[in-house]
């Protein structure tokens, strides 16, 4: 239409103030209610300050594409989104920014497409590639970040950066990060202010990684489908197709395995083996559906408009959200802890048995809920125990793998855990039990 | 055991184009879930900005709910283009209800979507409602009247209703359902639904863990190590006995009994210690309870359905009698048959799960007798299908009823049903117990308060098609919603300084809702749509627990509260 590329290119969008559209919003921007901030100011400056403000959003999944249409009808105006997958036939029940023609694109690109098509004036910037190819100079343009994410690591990885990122001196150099997460009926919200309120690894705790089963059972005694799976997944095709890289949404591949733990089940008179839980196994599938990401990504998004215009109070700081029996939601203040790996600065308390091998340690590290590490390295003060990298030093470090605990570190000594995943390492006391 | 024989393999049977897309959710609710959505008919009755209606759809769209309706008079203003994502620039001047059909339908080819441009009063009048599965009304209707009446008739067909508004950064979801609405699929979780028996084995079970368990001490390490935690305890319980008079006490025992058993883990072994001992102790204390019968459930036998079957009768009613029979006879639910996994052999575990599965079986054979005698002396010709029957033995713990209730549309008027005056002094004032924040409850108040001062607005103006422009311009709006909530608080008739504090809280929150326009934030009305969509959901699907019956959800403070009305 005539009008709308007139809109788009010829008029700055400052000089552009016919405001009738946003009547709605505007209500609430143009002045105070009775439990906003007395002192917080209202009108022009509050509209220009959101209009101007970078925010990234993290994820353009089930989430993600939530969080882009609420941004974009928050008056946001200038959003960037990343995202390095591509869209697959099993996103359509919820991500509905995409159709099946999209199927295999990239989700950054035709999430931010669509909601600049949809709500004019809206910016919307992609980058189709991973949160870790992006350095500090990147996120420091962002005033603010909304994550939708569905890995603990990438999480990990992006609050150790916000939170590193902080300089005391420097206020506009606190972002703060508001993040969503769902499963099933359930889901949680959460603002975190970095080094001021809890970040993502305090509350590490409250994603306890499931207990992989251990090897010998998936060798020897497998006694669940679950363990014909991992049987098949794990050992049969290494034995059977050595060389071969397994890609999970190969059909071909999946149905290998399917059948492959479908005779081994049959030979333990296993039952419950199916194509769908096989899947289910090796791609470590979350069910997801559609309202319970619209009820998070759009918790978030509250938070993000209250936090840019202080319109009213933003939320202190986790909510709990589960439909599963009623709708029942939690939130409370989630404690910061000074023995937080990252946003602490005390080393935190681990208990141990001083019988351990530093190699069974090491493992251990992966399955405690308040590290869970996958390959970490082990330093002391003055001397490596375990270095994973490089090859000379894992040369070197090796043979302490086989020592007990209690001959490699004293009752109290604190050591240092880094991890390849993580840029800063987590300090822990051994305390033996 | 047979060996596996070489055969050619067989057709490769990947899932269906459908099952592919729905896969994250089947996961959830299964075929049986899904078949339930697709044949659903959902009506929308649309009033207001119309976002939060709108937003629902949309999650209900993408998982593929068979049908829906939107009633909606409204024409698309440049307004809307700033809260509602289902419309757009070309969609200015035409009906809001036909454009944000067409662009709901893009969300998925297997949903087929009407619209009618009619005022709800004027729809109600004239049409048939029973063809619908579910109604979702939006407040403001404007008219009151119109509103009872949509819930008398959804009432009267025993239609599932819900009532909802969303007015800036508060809203409320009413959940109207039938007077009887049970649930067998509710999905507990996983942990609460084990029930082992292991204080009242059935004599095969105790044979079995006799031979399996007698040379126990003679076991190589190995073997000992791989017992299943199942079989030691029963093992134990039963030494125990014999040095306790024969006696094992729930409530004093079970510590002593731990070490007793943790005593007899070996500890001289490479590993030292043993991984099924340490299981053992861990299960104990949920594991040695005595089975009991819930609360849920013995109400559910009381009930005069359940207790006078006829020919008529909904099949769960039937099952629930049947189940009543077999409680009378052996004092014990139907066993569920599930079994965790626990440190054992292959072939030990196996076993043991069979044992289990068979005596499940057993029980549900005898409950399906039950039902097949009554179906027999109730003259009824379709048999109730042996699937239905098993699937509600297994869960029998876990059924629920819930008993539908009016709504409430102006309690003024029709009071808030069957809860007293105390109740609704203690909803107003009492505190969040963990938060310490205030009550939810003052946000409904004023709620119905907004209700109110727009059905004022409306009757003064009728002929305006932007009731919410009308009301907000209207100067004595605020007024109109403080004179209500006066009146509420004044039928309270309490003297409690708590109470005026509450009065001064809800009309904080009426002077919240004026600011904000009174109008809808897109937010606020997506959370809630997603919150709908989920009720709508486990009411379509007769899975899961929906909410009986009002949810108020604060968007300042992040939190919600339901309450029974
Ligand atoms: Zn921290």
């Amino acid at each position: 239409m005539e009008t709308d590329s007139m809109n788009s290119t010829t008029i700055p969008e400052r000089m552009n103030i016919d405001r009738t559209r946003w009547s709605y919003l505007d209500c609430v921007l143009k002045k105070g209610g009775p439990f906003t901030d007395p002192e917080a100011v209202f009108g022009d400056g509050v509209i220009s300050r959101i209009e101007s403000a970078k925010i990234l959003v993290i994820g353009a999944g089930g989430l993600g594409c939530e969080i882009l249409k609420n941004l974009a009808l928050s008056g946001f105006k200038d959003i960037h989104v990343i995202d390095m997958d591509t869209i697959d036939v099993s996103n359509l029940n919820r991500q509905f920014l995409f159709r099946e023609s999209d199927v295999g694109k990239s989700k950054a690109e035709c999430a931010a497409a669509f909601v600049e098509r949809r709500v004019k004036g809206v910016k919307i910037t992609p980058y189709n590639c991973k949160i870790q190819d992006k350095d500090e100079s990147f996120y420091s343009q962002f005033s603010l970040v909304v994550s939708g994410l569905d890995s603990i690591e990438a999480r990990r990885w992006i609050n150790a950066m916000l939170v590193d990122m902080v300089d005391a001196e420097d206020p506009e150099s606190l972002k703060p990060i508001i993040d969503g997460g769902t499963e099933g009926f359930k889901g949680q919200a959460r603002v975190i202010l970095p080094t001021i309120s809890a970040c993502y690894e305090c509350q590490l705790d409250m994603h306890v990684p499931r207990q992989a089963v251990p090897l010998c059972t998936l060798a020897t005694i497998p006694r669940q489908p679950q363990h014909c799976i991992e049987w098949a997944h794990i050992i049969a095709w290494e034995e059977h197709r050595k060389g071969t890289v397994l890609d999970t949404d190969d059909p071909e591949h999946v149905t290998w395995l399917y059948q492959k733990a479908l005779t081994r089940a049959e030979e333990f008179n296993i039952i419950g083996v199916t194509y769908s839980l096989t899947q289910g196994v090796v791609k470590n599938i979350i069910p997801a559906i559609a309202s319970t990401n619209a009820i998070i990504a759009a918790s978030c998004s509250n938070e993000a408009l209250k936090i840019m215009t202080g319109c009213n109070p933003f939320m202190d700081n986790y909510m709990q959200y589960s439909g599963d029996s009623g709708i029942y939601t939690y939130t409370f203040n989630f404690a910061k802890k000074d023995d937080c790996p990252v946003c602490g600065n005390l080393a935190r308390d681990m208990q141990v048995n001083p019988k351990l091998t530093l190699e069974d340690f090491i493992a251990s590290l992966s399955e405690r809920a308040e590290s869970q590490l996958k390959k970490p390295s082990i330093r002391k003060a003055g001397k490596s125990l375990y270095m994973q990298f490089p090859a000379s030093l894992e040369e070197q470090t090796r043979p302490n793998l086989m020592k007990k605990m209690s001959e490699l570190v004293e009752d109290g000594e604190e050591i240092a855990v880094a991890d390849a995943a993580l840029s800063i390492p987590f300090r822990y006391i051994i305390r033996y039990s | 055991m047979a060996p596996p024989i070489a055969t050619t393999p067989p057709v490769l049977q990947g899932p269906s184009a459908k099952e592919k897309k729905y896969d994250r959710q089947l996961r959830l609710w299964g075929a049986n879930g899904q078949q339930a959505l697709e044949s659903s008919h959902i009506l929308l009755l649309n009033s207001g900005a119309g976002v939060v209606g709108v937003e629902t759809l949309k999650n209900l769209v993408l998982p593929g709910t068979g049908t829906f309706t939107i009633v909606d008079e409204a024409v698309v203003c440049e307004e809307d283009l700033g809260v509602n994502f289902f419309l757009e620039q070309s969609s200015l001047g035409k009906s809001r209800g036909e454009e944000c059909c067409r662009l709901l339908l893009e969300l998925n080819p297997e949903v087929k979507g009407f619209h009618i441009q009619k005022t709800i009063a004027d729809f109600v009048k004239r049409s048939d409602l029973s063809q619908y599965t579910l109604i979702i009304l939006v407040a403001p209707v404007g008219s009151l009247d119109v509103a009872s009446e949509v819930s008398q008739i959804a009432w009267d067909l025993r239609q599932p209703l819900i009532y909802v508004h969303s007015v800036g950064f508060y809203s409320h979801t009413s959940v109207q359902l039938p007077p009887s609405f049970p649930i067998v699929d509710t999905h507990p979780d996983p942990p609460s639904t084990q029930d082992l028996r292991l204080l009242q084995p059935w004599s095969e079970l105790l044979a079995y863990a006799k031979t399996q368990t007698a040379d126990l001490e003679a076991f190589s390490d190995h073997d000992h190590g791989h017992v299943p935690w199942i079989l030691l305890l029963l093992h134990y319980l039963e030494k125990w006995k014999e040095s306790h008079n024969g006696e094992f006490s729930v409530r004093d025992d079970k510590k002593a009994f731990r070490e007793f058993v943790g005593s007899h883990a070996r500890t001289d072994n490479a590993e030292g210690g043993e991984e099924n001992y340490d299981e053992a102790l861990t299960a104990a204390n949920r594991a040695l309870t005595l089975p009991t019968i819930p609360s849920d459930l013995k109400s559910l036998l009381l009930e005069e359905e359940c207790q006078i079957p006829r020919n008529s009768s909904a099949n769960f009613w039937l099952i629930v009698n049947a189940i009543s029979t077999f409680i009378k006879k052996h004092s014990l639910l139907p066993l569920p048959g599930t079994v965790p996994d626990m440190k054992s052999q292959s072939k030990d575990y196996i076993a043991l799960q069979s044992l289990y599965r068979q005596k499940s079986q057993q029980d549900i054979s005898e409950v399906t007798s039950n039902v097949r005698a009554l179906e027999h002396a109730l003259n009824r010709h379709i048999p109730i299908p042996d699937a239905e029957i098993s699937a509600f033995c297994k869960n029998a713990a876990f059924v629920k009823l819930i008993h539908g209730r009016k709504l409430i549309i102006n309690p003024l008027k029709h009071g808030w049903n069957d809860n007293s005056i105390t109740t609704i002094i203690e909803h107003t004032t009492t505190m969040n117990f963990v938060s310490g924040k205030p009550s939810l409850f003052p946000i409904l108040i004023a709620l119905y308060g907004f209700d109110s001062a727009i059905a004022a607005a409306a009757s003064v103006r009728p002929e305006s098609n932007n009731l919410l422009a009308a009301a907000s311009a209207s100067p004595g709006f605020f007024t109109l919603m403080e004179t209500y909530i006066r009146d509420v608080f004044g039928k309270l008739d309490s003297t409690s300084e708590d109470l005026d504090e509450a009065l001064q809280h809800t009309l904080n929150i009426a002077r919240e809702i004026q600011r904000s326009g009174p109008g809808e934030l897109h937010n606020i009305s997506s959370l809630t749509g997603g919150m709908i969509a989920q009720e709508v959901i486990k009411i379509i699907t007769k899975q899961y627990v929906p909410v009986d019956n009002c949810l108020v959800f604060d968007g300042i403070e992040s939190a919600s509260a339901v309450y029974r009305l």
